[in-house]
């Protein structure tokens, strides 16, 4: 079984989003780059599928160098080798492009990543890969169980979910409860340091769109506390302010 | 311009985000029209039309009756050449993400998810979308010609002024490779709001002790018609369901009305719900960290607290 997981180099969840340069660049001071929850997820459940199956896993990240850590992160989780295309992640085309392009040429059994990332949250590039090299793509997949060349899915849908079944190889986008997410012990942690890590140039750098600027949601007025014993009072904010009644 | 509407099914009834589809490709198209897999009744049909949308094309044939994605994107690849449509426009879920994407290769368009308002056409094609879970918006320019837009749920108002739509029956040509993932079975809640697409959401979190003090969250969401929802350790502990899972690693929300019923407001659980209009929080604790997000808060035992506000609403509206 050959595994390609594809992560992203995201700001940690609790991170406070902010804009410098004119608004036209994410501000990076202070904040801490982890593997995006949903591919640490997908990860999780390559690990567990390798244990169960034999074979390999190879991690791959769109990214300029200062995405090393969170790459020898993954090898520390479990990844066998590992795959970064030098480039800035610019739109998920992009994205999609560098990953089929890999594949391509690799003959992955499966290919894992998360539901979406958690900066852009488009989740479009396991849809894209899937059209680009013409194999089926599933998302938001909840199970994954392998049998032979068989694979049993349980997919989300709004209000429950689906049981799907399809032939290897197809592209999954992962989330939660796949698998529970695994932290790198120190043998994982100092076997990562000497797995491979090769560097590729970008295959192709065409986009097809462009963030021309960000901008931040207009903050809170401030909370209006109700006394408990007032209740009447929160009901007439929520008819005559809110308008939800 | 011509935009054409991928639209999802709730049963037989159009779900009310792809009708927040129609309307908001009816705010800026010349001609909407819209496609619509599965069987539909004739008022189904007819929604269609009041939200906005001249023309429907309906796929009856049983092959498209069950979602899937791939039959569907071809589908759809092929009514935009069809139509000569120059934007598609369809609500984010599940399905509408893979098929999007999928789309867009096919066609070499530009697509661009969880838009928040209306392109930007006085100079390229700009349009705001959603990002970093709701904290941020991004301005995004389109290049390629055709443009795909997928749109966050409960943004757009669904208009009320629509005519009777032109009905079509289509048949889409069909290729067995499209037909490779197979669908077992599927199990969904029926009858009851669904979570992404309702107006007002209640949620719990372990403030409520059990999942056996549910009921009180479930007689506040009926007297608000409202869909619930809960924490993420709430659905750790198997407490409810995963769908019912409200966060950054769960179902994003964008309702009037949140209400957050001992929840303590970890950012994650925040990163979920703060697109929400209003958020109304009850907790016992006055130092939880969610009435810094909130808009209303009352502080006080959720046993005591919810049942009052259930009755209060109850009897608001007689």
């Amino acid at each position: 079984m050959k595994i390609l997981v594809c992560i992203t180099h995201v700001p940690d969840t609790t991170s406070k989003i902010s804009f410098i340069e004119q608004n036209t660049k994410f501000d990076q001071n202070g904040v801490q780059f982890i593997i995006g929850p949903y591919d640490d997820y997908a990860l999780a459940r390559a690990v567990e599928l390798k244990e169960q199956l034999g074979g390999t896993i190879t991690a791959l990240n769109v990214g300029t160098s200062e995405t090393e850590p969170t790459i020898r992160k993954a090898l520390a989780i479990g990844a066998d080798d590992a795959i970064r295309i030098d480039a800035e992640p610019t739109d998920a085309f992009f994205v999609a492009n560098q990953i089929a392009h890999i594949a391509r040429t690799n003959a992955y059994d499966l290919i894992l990543m998360g539901r979406e990332s958690i900066d852009f949250n488009g989740g479009q590039v396991h849809g894209m890969v899937g059209a680009l090299l013409g194999m089926p793509s599933i998302s938001p997949v909840m199970t994954l169980d392998i049998d032979g060349n068989i694979a049993k899915i349980s997919r989300e849908i709004e209000g429950g979910k689906e049981l799907l079944e399809v032939a290897l190889p197809f592209v999954a986008g992962c989330q939660e409860p796949i698998a529970e997410w695994k932290i790198p012990n120190m043998r994982g942690i100092m076997s990562a340091r000497s797995k491979p890590l090769v560097i590729v140039a970008p295959f192709s750098d065409l986009v097809r769109t462009t963030v021309n600027h960000f901008e931040l949601p207009p903050a809170k007025s401030g909370i209006k506390m109700i006394d408990a014993e007032h209740i009447g009072e929160l009901v007439d904010l929520l008819r005559n302010e809110a308008k939800v009644l | 311009m011509k935009v054409l509407v991928f639209l999802e099914l709730d049963e037989e009834n159009i779900r009310k985000s792809s009708l927040e589809a129609v309307s908001y490709a009816a705010n800026f198209a010349s001609q909407v029209t819209a496609l619509v897999f599965g069987s539909t009744s004739l008022e189904g049909l007819n929604s269609i039309g009041i939200a906005g949308a001249n023309k429907v094309l309906q796929v009856t044939n049983d092959r498209f009756k069950q979602p899937n994605i791939m039959a569907f994107s071809s589908a759809i690849a092929e009514v935009v050449a069809l139509e000569n449509a120059e934007t598609l426009v369809l609500a984010k879920s599940s399905t509408g993400d893979s098929v999007a994407a999928r789309v867009s290769i096919k066609l070499g368009a530009s697509l661009v998810s969880n838009v928040t308002e209306v392109p930007d056409v006085s100079e390229g094609f700009k349009v705001k979308r959603s990002i970093y879970t709701g904290k941020a918006f991004a301005i995004t320019e389109l290049s390629a010609s055709l443009k795909i837009l997928s749109i966050r749920k409960n943004t757009v108002p669904i208009k009320t002024d629509g005519a009777t739509p032109e009905i079509v029956i289509f048949t889409p040509q069909m290729d067995e490779a499209d037909f490779v993932v197979k669908v077992l079975s599927s199990e969904k809640i029926t009858g009851q709001i669904l979570l992404p697409e309702a107006d007002i959401v209640v949620s719990g979190g372990r403030g409520l002790k059990g999942p056996e003090n549910w009921g009180m969250i479930e007689d506040l969401a009926k007297a608000l018609s409202a869909a619930t929802g809960c924490s993420k350790p709430v659905s750790d502990m198997d407490w409810r369901p995963h769908h019912e899972h409200v966060g950054q690693t769960g179902i994003k929300v964008s309702p009037s009305l949140y209400v957050a019923v001992g929840i303590s407001g970890a950012i994650q659980h925040l990163a979920g719900v703060n697109s929400s209009k209003y958020i109304l929080v009850i907790n016992k604790d006055p130092e939880a960290p969610f009435f810094k997000a909130a808009d209303y808060g009352i502080v006080g035992d959720a046993f005591d607290v919810v049942p009052k506000l259930t009755a209060a609403i109850n009897a608001a509206k007689v």
